[in-house]
C-alpha cells in the first residue's frame, strides 16, 4: 500500500481512461495512486458474472476504437489483451430473414441492387475519409481558439489542411453533411430500408438522437473514427472488456502505478484554489497537489468538487452538459445457441442489428423524447460465446444487446418498468429468432438508471456527455474546459466527458495526461 | 427584338431588391413574374371584399434598415408600424404575457417563477450578443473556404476576425448557439414551460425541426436580427399589409427606369456554350440580355426553368437534394369584430402582439412528430395576430383581420396530395384550437382562407411551399446556401445569377440576398455598385 508514501497524482476511478492516465503518468515516473468506488477496475469497460456460470461485457461489448498507440505504449499484449475475433461483419436482420450483410465496404443480400452496392462501396470511403480529418484532432488536446498559444494555432492550422487536403468537392461536402443529421444523407444515397435502418443504428447508438436530429452525422463520422487506424470491424477480446482494464491495469500496476479498488472518492478537497488531496468515504484523506477525475464531470463537479468552489458562470456550464442516458444493456443467460430466421449458422457470432429502417429507428426515437421507452426498440447484439466460451458453461451461450432507447427519465420509473421493457424485448427477439424466449435460463436489463447507480455516470450516459457539436472539440465537455485542465490548479478530467469523447478509446486518459505532464513541466 | 441589359425572374421582394440595385447603377432591366401581381411571398390581397390579407408572409422586421434607406421606401410608400404585447395561453387558464416594458415584464416572468424572471436578463444578454455577432454578416458575399482568391481569403479572414474578437469564452458559446437545439438552449436559462414555449416558436417557425433538433437556435438568431426604427429584435406591421414592402421596391425599382411585366412565366432560361442569353416565355416569346438572375428557389430555377443539359451534373444532384421542406400553413381570417379570450380583459394590449395556444415543449416536439408521420399537427403551434387593431387599413372600420401561421402542415400527407376535405379538416383543427380559448372567435368568421404548404406552393412557386426557399439548417447556411460551390449568386452558367432566399443569409423578407446578388453582378461588370454592404450600428 501506498498510505505512506508520497503521492504525485491520485486518479479517481479505474475506468478504461483513468488507468490509461495513471499508466502513462507512472511511466514518465509520477507516483500514482487510482482510487476506485467498486470492487473491480474497468467503470463500463467490465466484465460480470450476471448469473452463476455466465459472464458478459456489462456495458461497451464490441472494441473498435481502441488505439493502437496506446496498445503499443502500454505493452498489453504481453499484459493479457488478446482478441478472440476481429473484422465482425454487421448483419442487417430481418424479420422475413432476407438479412443484409455488411463487411467493410461490401454489402451483401438479395433484395440489395447493385446501385446500393456501388453507393455505398463510395460512401464508405467517403465516411472513412472523413473519419480520418475529425481522427486527427483526437491524439492531442484540442486547440484554444482565441487564447491559444502556438502549439493550438498549429493544431487549429493542421485540422484545416487535413480538411483541405481531401480535395476540394470532399471539403465542401465535409462541411455539407458535416452537421445535419443520417437520414437525409442515407436517402441521398441509397434505397435498401435495412442497409439505412443498420446506418441509422450506427450513427445514433449511445446517444440522444434520432436518424432525423441533425448532427447524427457525425455519430457515424465518430464511430468509425476505429476504421482509420485499423480497425475494419467490431472486435472482440478475450474474456470481455474487463480485459481490456485488466491489461491496461497490469501495465498501470508494473509501471509502478498503485490501485486501489472499493475505495470510493467522497470528494476532492481544495485549498485557496488549489488541489490539497482526496477525502474517502471512510474519512480517510490522501495529500496530493493533482488530481484526475475519470468521472464525468457534471458528477466530478457537482459531487466531488462542489459548485460553492467554483465561478458561478463554470458551475451554470457543468451544470448544463448534455447528458440524457437513453442506452439499456440486455444480457440473457441461454441453454443453447438460438436460431435466427434465415440466417447461417457461421454468422451468428457477428454484429447483429435490429433496425428495419431509418423510420422504424425514428419512431423508436420518438418515445425518448417523451420520457417513454420504445415500443419497437433498436439493438445491437453480440453473442460472444461464439467465439469465447470461457464465459458460459459449456454448451451454452450468452447474449449481450445494446438496447435503445431507454430513456434514464423514464416517466413511469424503472424499477417498475425494467420487467415490462424486458418482456417486450424478449418479444421483439423472438420475432427474429423464433424459439429464443424457451432458451432464457436468466436475465438482466441494466437500465440508465443501473448504469448510473453501478458506474456513477451521471443520468446513464455511456458518453459522459452527449456526442454532438455543441459538445465536441474544445466545447467538451463545455467552453472553458476544454483542454482537460479544470480552473482549480491541479485538477484535471480524464473521462469520456472530455475531448475525444466516448468508446472505448483510451485517447482522453492519454491526451489527459500528457496535459498534466505539460503543465507540470510549466510550473516546476 | 430588344436587348435588355438584365432578366430578373419572378417579382418577390428579393426580385425587386435585385432588380432595384441593377437599374440604379444604370442598367436596362426588365422583371418578369408569372402572377397577375408583384411580391410573390410579401403580398397584401383583398380575397374578401373590404378585408387586405398578408396572405403569405405577414410580419416586417428582418427588412435591412440600410437598404429600405438607401433605396428610400418610405418615399414610395412602405411604413412599418411597430407592435407591441403578445400572450401564451395555458390550458389551465392562465396565460403568460409578453410586455414592452421591462419592469412590468419582469413582474409577469416573476410571477410564473422568480428564478426565471432573473434568468430572462441573461438570456436577453446572450442573444443579443449573438445577433450582434451575425448582422454584419447579411450584407456581406459569404467566402468560398476551398478557394486561395484574394477575395475569399479577405472574407474568410474577416469572419475568422470576428470569431476572435469575441474572445475564447464567448466563441465557445457561439459555436454551440449555432449547433444547439433551442430546447436545449431555453432549457439552460428557465424552468417554467410556458415561457419556453413563448420563446421557443422563434427556433422553428417555416423551420421542418422540432424544438429539440440541433441547429433550431440559430433558427431563433434568424428571427431576433432584424428591427424596427433601430429598435433590434422588434416587429412591426407594415401599414396596409406586406404588399406595400413589394410596392415600395417596385417603385424604387421604376423610379430608376425599370420595367416590371406581369403574367409573364419564364419557361426556361437560355444557355448556349456555357453562357446565358435570355429566357423563353410560356407563351413562346424570347427576351434577350446577357443576365439572367433568379429569384426562384433553387430547386426550381436549375430543374425547371433551366435545361439539364446545360448545367454540370454535379449541380443537378446538388439541386435536386437540397432540402426545401415545407412545413407550415396559415389562415388568413376575415372578422365581424374583435374577439375576447377568457383569460384577458376584453381589449387586452397583449392582444396587439404575437398569440400563441400551445403551453409545453413537448406540445411543440408532439406537432413535429405528426409532420414527420405526414400529417398536420394535431394540436399545433400557431402564431396568431389581429394586425387591424394597429394598422386599420385592412378591413372595414370594426371589423378585424386575422393573421394565423400555423406549424407543422407537411407540403403531402401520408395519403397522398391535399385534396380539398383535407383542406377544411386542416382550416378545422386550428379554428378549433383557437376557439377553445375565445368564446366568440367562431362566431365572428365571415371568411377564412386556407393554405397548405401546397396551396402555397401552386401560387407562389416556393417548392414544398417553404417560406425561407429552403431549411435554414447547417449544410444550406452561409457558404453553403443554397448549395457549396454555388454560394456566391453566381449560377453554374456565365451571366446567370440566384438572388431568392435560397441564398445567404437565407429567408424572411429581408432584401440581403437581392441585394448581394446584384453587388456580385456589377463586380462581375466592372460596374460601381452602391449596394450597401455594413452597417453603422453593428
Amino acid at each position: 500500500m501506498t498510505d505512506s508514501k508520497h503521492i504525485d497524482v491520485v486518479v479517481v476511478g479505474a475506468g478504461h481512461n483513468g488507468l490509461v492516465s495513471a499508466a502513462y503518468l507512472a511511466k514518465s515516473g509520477l507516483q500514482v495512486l487510482v482510487l476506485e468506488a467498486s470492487d473491480k477496475v474497468g467503470g463500463a469497460a467490465a466484465t460480470s458474472e450476471f448469473s452463476e456460470g455466465f459472464s458478459v461485457s456489462e456495458c461497451a461489448h464490441f472494441l473498435y476504437s481502441l488505439h493502437p498507440t496506446i496498445v503499443k505504449d502500454l505493452q498489453l499484449a504481453n499484459h493479457g489483451l488478446f482478441y478472440v475475433a476481429t473484422d465482425l461483419k454487421t448483419v442487417a436482420l430481418s424479420s422475413e430473414g432476407k438479412h443484409i450483410t455488411m463487411a467493410g465496404s461490401e454489402i451483401q443480400g438479395e433484395d440489395v441492387s447493385t446501385e446500393d452496392i456501388s453507393n455505398y462501396r463510395r460512401f464508405h470511403t467517403q465516411m472513412k475519409r472523413f473519419s480520418k480529418v475529425l481522427a486527427s484532432s483526437f491524439t492531442h488536446r484540442p486547440p484554444r481558439l482565441v487564447d491559444g498559444d502556438m502549439k493550438d494555432k498549429l493544431s487549429l492550422l493542421k485540422l484545416g489542411w487535413n480538411a483541405r487536403k481531401m480535395g476540394r468537392q470532399n471539403m465542401l461536402e465535409l462541411l455539407r453533411i458535416g452537421a445535419i443529421n443520417i437520414y437525409d444523407v442515407l436517402n441521398e444515397n441509397f434505397d435498401n430500408q435495412l442497409l439505412k435502418g443498420a446506418l441509422s443504428l450506427e450513427a445514433v447508438l449511445g446517444s440522444h438522437t434520432g436518424p432525423r436530429s441533425p448532427n447524427t452525422v457525425l455519430g457515424l463520422l465518430y464511430r468509425r473514427v476505429g476504421e482509420t487506424y485499423g480497425f475494419r470491424g467490431p472486435t472482440i477480446p478475450s474474456g470481455g472488456m474487463g480485459n481490456v482494464s485488466n491489461a491496461i491495469a497490469s501495465s498501470a500496476t508494473s509501471l509502478g502505478a498503485a490501485i486501489r479498488t472499493s475505495s470510493p472518492v467522497e470528494r476532492i478537497l481544495i485549498r485557496d484554489g488549489k488541489v490539497a488531496g482526496v477525502k474517502l468515504s471512510d474519512g480517510e484523506v490522501i495529500n496530493c497537489d493533482r488530481v484526475i477525475s475519470n468521472a464525468d464531470p457534471k458528477y466530478t463537479f457537482s459531487k466531488l468538487v462542489g459548485y460553492p468552489q467554483l465561478e458561478t458562470g463554470f458551475s451554470r456550464r457543468a451544470a448544463n452538459i448534455r447528458m440524457k442516458g437513453n442506452t439499456a444493456k440486455l444480457h440473457l443467460a441461454l441453454e443453447a445457441l438460438p436460431e435466427f430466421t434465415g440466417l447461417n449458422t457461421n454468422d451468428i457470432g457477428n454484429r447483429l442489428v435490429i433496425a428495419p429502417g431509418p423510420d422504424y429507428v425514428e419512431n423508436a426515437f420518438n418515445h425518448a423524447k417523451y420520457g417513454e421507452f420504445s415500443e419497437h426498440p433498436i439493438m445491437e447484439i453480440s453473442i460472444p460465446t461464439v467465439h469465447d466460451t470461457s464465459l458460459a458453461p459449456t454448451g451454452k451461450h450468452v447474449l449481450s444487446a445494446v438496447v435503445q432507447y431507454a430513456p434514464h427519465n423514464l416517466k413511469q420509473g424503472w424499477s417498475e418498468a425494467n420487467e415490462e421493457f424486458t418482456a417486450l424485448l424478449l418479444d421483439l427477439l423472438e420475432s427474429y429468432a423464433p424459439g429464443i424466449k424457451k432458451l432464457v435460463i436468466a436475465s438482466e436489463l441494466l437500465t440508465p438508471a443501473d448504469i448510473e447507480s453501478r458506474f456513477g455516470t451521471t443520468a446513464g450516459h455511456w458518453h459522459h456527455g452527449e456526442l454532438a457539436l455543441d459538445q465536441f472539440l474544445m466545447l467538451r465537455p463545455f467552453p472553458g474546459m476544454g483542454q482537460y485542465a479544470a480552473p482549480v490548479k491541479g485538477l484535471f478530467l480524464c473521462g469520456a466527458g472530455s475531448h475525444p469523447g466516448g468508446n472505448v478509446m483510451g485517447l482522453v486518459g492519454r491526451n489527459c495526461a500528457n496535459t498534466l505532464l505539460e503543465a507540470g513541466a510549466a510550473s516546476d | 427584338m430588344k436587348k435588355y441589359d438584365a432578366i430578373v425572374i419572378g417579382a418577390g421582394h428579393n426580385g425587386l431588391t435585385n432588380a432595384a440595385y441593377l437599374a440604379k447603377a444604370g442598367l436596362d432591366v426588365v422583371v418578369l413574374e408569372k402572377n397577375p401581381y408583384i411580391g410573390g411571398a410579401t403580398v397584401s390581397r383583398e380575397l374578401h371584399e373590404g378585408w387586405m390579407y398578408s396572405n403569405c408572409s405577414y410580419v416586417c422586421s428582418l427588412l435591412r434598415p440600410e437598404i429600405s434607406r438607401d433605396l428610400n421606401l418610405p418615399k414610395f410608400g412602405l411604413q412599418v408600424i411597430p407592435y407591441v404585447g403578445g400572450v401564451t395561453f395555458k390550458r389551465d387558464g392562465d396565460y403568460f404575457g409578453n410586455y414592452d416594458d421591462h419592469e412590468r415584464q419582469y413582474r409577469e416572468i416573476a410571477r410564473h417563477s422568480k428564478r426565471d424572471a432573473n434568468a430572462y436578463e441573461r438570456y436577453t444578454a446572450d442573444v443579443t450578443k449573438q445577433t450582434r455577432f451575425i448582422r454584419p454578416f447579411l450584407l456581406r458575399t459569404p467566402p468560398d473556404p476551398t478557394s486561395f482568391k484574394p477575395r475569399d481569403i479577405q472574407e474568410l479572414l474577416f469572419l475568422a476576425k470576428s470569431f476572435y474578437n469575441l474572445g475564447e469564452k464567448v466563441l465557445g458559446d457561439t459555436l454551440r448557439f449555432w449547433t444547439m437545439s433551442i430546447g436545449d438552449f431555453l432549457d439552460e436559462y428557465f424552468e417554467t414551460d410556458v415561457i419556453k414555449c413563448h420563446l421557443a416558436g422563434s427556433g422553428i417557425i417555416g423551420t421542418a425541426l422540432g424544438v429539440y433538433s440541433p441547429g433550431t437556435a440559430y433558427v431563433l438568431l434568424h428571427h431576433y436580427m432584424g428591427e424596427v426604427d433601430g429598435s433590434v429584435g422588434a416587429w412591426g406591421f407594415a401599414r396596409g399589409g406586406m404588399g406595400s414592402v413589394s410596392k415600395a421596391l417596385a417603385g424604387a425599382f421604376q423610379s430608376f427606369g425599370g420595367e416590371i411585366r406581369a403574367d409573364a412565366e419564364v419557361d426556361r432560361i437560355l444557355a448556349t456554350a456555357g453562357r446565358t442569353s435570355g429566357v423563353v416565355l410560356a407563351n413562346g416569346d424570347e427576351i434577350y440580355a446577357d443576365i439572367v438572375v433568379s429569384n426562384l428557389d433553387p430547386k426550381r430555377t436549375f430543374l425547371d426553368i433551366m435545361a439539364e443539359e446545360d448545367l454540370p451534373a454535379s449541380v443537378v444532384k446538388q439541386a435536386k437534394n437540397f432540402k426545401i421542406r415545407g412545413s407550415s400553413g396559415k389562415l388568413n381570417i376575415a372578422l365581424d369584430g374583435l374577439p375576447t379570450f377568457n383569460s384577458l380583459p376584453p381589449k387586452s394590449p397583449l392582444m396587439t402582439g404575437d398569440m400563441h395556444f400551445i403551453d409545453s415543449l413537448e406540445r411543440m416536439e408532439r406537432a413535429y412528430d405528426d409532420w414527420k408521420n405526414g400529417t398536420w399537427s394535431q394540436d399545433p403551434y400557431v402564431d396568431m395576430l389581429i394586425p387591424t387593431q394597429v394598422d386599420p387599413t385592412m378591413a372595414p372600420v370594426g371589423k378585424h383581420m386575422m393573421s394565423v401561421f400555423v406549424q407543422y402542415a407537411p407540403p403531402k400527407l401520408a395519403t397522398g396530395k391535399w385534396t380539398d376535405k383535407d383542406r377544411d379538416a386542416f382550416g378545422k383543427t386550428v379554428i378549433d384550437q383557437i376557439g377553445s380559448y375565445s368564446p366568440n372567435f367562431k362566431d365572428l368568421i365571415l371568411h377564412a382562407e386556407v393554405r397548405t404548404p401546397q396551396d402555397i406552393e401552386d401560387e407562389v412557386g416556393l417548392t414544398e411551399g417553404n417560406i425561407f426557399q429552403g431549411e435554414l439548417t447547417f449544410d444550406q447556411l452561409l457558404f453553403n446556401r443554397p448549395f457549396p460551390g454555388y454560394a456566391q449568386y453566381r449560377g453554374p452558367v456565365k451571366g446567370m445569377y440566384i438572388c431568392g432566399s435560397g441564398t445567404h443569409p437565407g429567408g424572411g423578407v429581408m432584401s440581403a440576398p437581392g441585394a448581394n446578388a446584384a453587388r456580385e453582378i456589377l463586380m462581375d461588370l466592372n460596374h460601381p455598385t452602391t449596394v450597401p454592404e455594413a452597417y453603422p450600428d453593428d
